[in-house]
């Protein structure tokens, strides 16, 4: 059996997600499965002046970066044009990170005009109507390693990957990032974190955390193996989700206390039901410090 | 299905009665028999309901909470401003006091003033979240559409509800010189001008 053959084919981007890849454990047993065509930073078979030709093989596409139809020029080849060239070519289109999905950081410096490859923030874009069927979103600045592996090796072996509305496989992003965070106890009984980097305390109610409505598993499949943003006491950005990014990321939007934005599917009436509720006790446990060195 | 619905009006009914004695009388000086007497049933079948004095008066707490929270839930619906919010809010307040004067007295004169009988049970707002729900919805949306300041919850809450309560106990001291819902436009002004962006 042949093996699938992979491009990586990058627009405007900080090579975050290419770097995060990287750090997967099994990242050359994964590779192993796929042909290379090209990768923006391993040697690889062809080079770049052969993929500008439009003309080398591709069975799944990475498109990694933001698109602007014009002004993203390679070797005077606009990357808008090519992605759509190998967009045709491909069976399975990857768009890697939140740039390539929906236009994310890069966006900002050109908002009318940058997007990501089938979706602009929430809007579906031109690409959308044409590629739908073969796009895969894996929005995260960066992608976490293990989403793309999923994604690979569920191709590779042919394995279904049910997606939702946006195009994201929903065993990595049905759930949110909120799930599996180790300060839910702290969350229940809706006590703050007294500063960035503490064991104790949770990080919505002051601190800016999104994690509780933004879709992602990093507490489900951890960051390098053993971590997450919220386990080591810094807020979820909510980095993977279209409206990436906002503004004061350490710091909890509300409306005379009251956060703006609730947990992803709970009314505000509800949730201030259970908050106003949990509000009134006092649990010693969760006033203390977790650990103490000096008894 | 049909005893469940008996028995839940007939703590509805205790609840009411309860009330208004609590609220005239006072938590300490009403007793069990008061309340079963007014109702023309034996204390006895009353304890059926409610086993205790402090347990009822917890449930009349979070019945008050409910009516109120009720009403104001049906204003916060409605597609109007935050400033015709406020005027809505004062009038059925104050309407309510008018109407169901124990309504308000019993959290002026009972809720707040035997806090030993609440601490059990009642915690913080535990037994008044249905109320400040609602207030917390009305502020938030005020915030939202950018019609009122945003400030702290409590500075807020305490300006708009501390004003109402004060003028109900003003009333029913009988200081007021006017029917107090000749208030209504002046107040909700006086907090809108306080609360507006």
């Amino acid at each position: 059996m042949s093996k699938p053959k992979l491009l990586w084919l990058q627009s405007i981007t900080c090579n975050g997600d290419v770097h995060s890849f990287f750090n997967h454990p099994d990242f050359f047993s994964i590779l192993s499965h796929f042909e290379l065509i090209h990768h923006p930073l391993l040697a690889t078979a062809y080079t770049l002046d052969d993929v500008l030709t439009g003309e080398v093989p591709c069975d799944i596409l990475i498109l990694d970066g933001a698109f602007r139809k014009t002004g993203f020029k390679k070797s005077g080849v606009e990357m808008y044009d090519l992605a759509l060239t190998y967009s045709q070519k491909a069976t399975h289109i990857i768009t890697l990170g939140t740039c390539a999905t929906y236009g994310g950081i890069f966006k900002q410096a050109d908002p009318d005009n940058i997007s990501g490859f089938c979706f602009d923030e929430e809007e579906k874009t031109e690409c959308h109507e044409v590629y739908q069927n073969k796009v895969i979103s894996l929005p995260g600045c960066p992608a976490h390693p293990k989403w793309l592996s999923y994604v690979l090796m569920s191709l590779y072996k042919n394995v279904p990957i049910p997606l939702d509305s946006m195009l994201r496989p929903q065993e990595l992003y049905a759930i949110t990032v909120h799930a599996g965070c180790i300060r839910n106890e702290y969350f229940e009984w809706k006590i703050d974190t007294k500063g960035h980097g503490l064991k104790e305390g949770c990080l919505f109610y002051q601190n800016g955390c999104q994690a509780p409505y933004t879709h992602g598993s990093c507490n489900k499949i951890p960051w390098n193996e053993v971590s997450s943003k919220t386990a080591v006491g810094t807020p979820c950005f909510g980095c993977t989700e279209p409206t990436f990014p906002k503004k004061a990321l350490f710091k909890t939007k509300t409306n005379m206390g009251i956060p703006s934005d609730v947990p992803l599917g709970v009314s505000k009436r509800a949730y201030l039901t259970i908050t106003g509720i949990a509000k009134s006790f006092k649990i010693k446990k969760f006033e203390e410090r977790m650990i103490t060195y000096d008894r | 299905m049909e005893k469940i619905d008996k028995r839940t009006r007939k703590k509805e009914s205790i609840i009411q009665a309860a009330l208004k004695l609590f609220s005239i009388n006072g938590f300490h000086k009403t007793t069990i028999p008061d309340i079963a007497t007014k109702l023309q049933m034996s204390a006895g079948n009353l304890y059926n309901y409610f086993s205790s004095k402090n347990i009822l008066a917890k449930e009349i707490i979070k019945y008050t909470s409910k009516v109120l929270g009720t009403e104001i839930q049906k204003i916060n619906m409605m597609d109007i401003s935050s400033e015709e919010k406020i005027k809505k809010i004062v009038g059925i307040y104050f309407k309510i006091s008018q109407e169901k004067p124990e309504m308000i007295d019993y959290f002026l004169r009972v809720y707040l003033a035997n806090r030993e009988v609440f601490n059990d049970g009642c915690e913080g707002m535990l037994c008044v979240s249905e109320f400040m729900t609602e207030l917390m919805i009305f502020f938030d949306n005020g915030v939202s559409s950018g019609e009122l300041r945003n400030q702290d919850f409590f500075s807020a809450f305490g300006l708009f509800m501390g004003y109402l309560g004060g003028m109900v106990f003003l009333k029913g001291e009988g200081v007021l010189p006017n029917d107090i819902e000749a208030y209504v436009d002046d107040i909700a002004r006086n907090i809108y001008a306080a609360l507006k962006s």
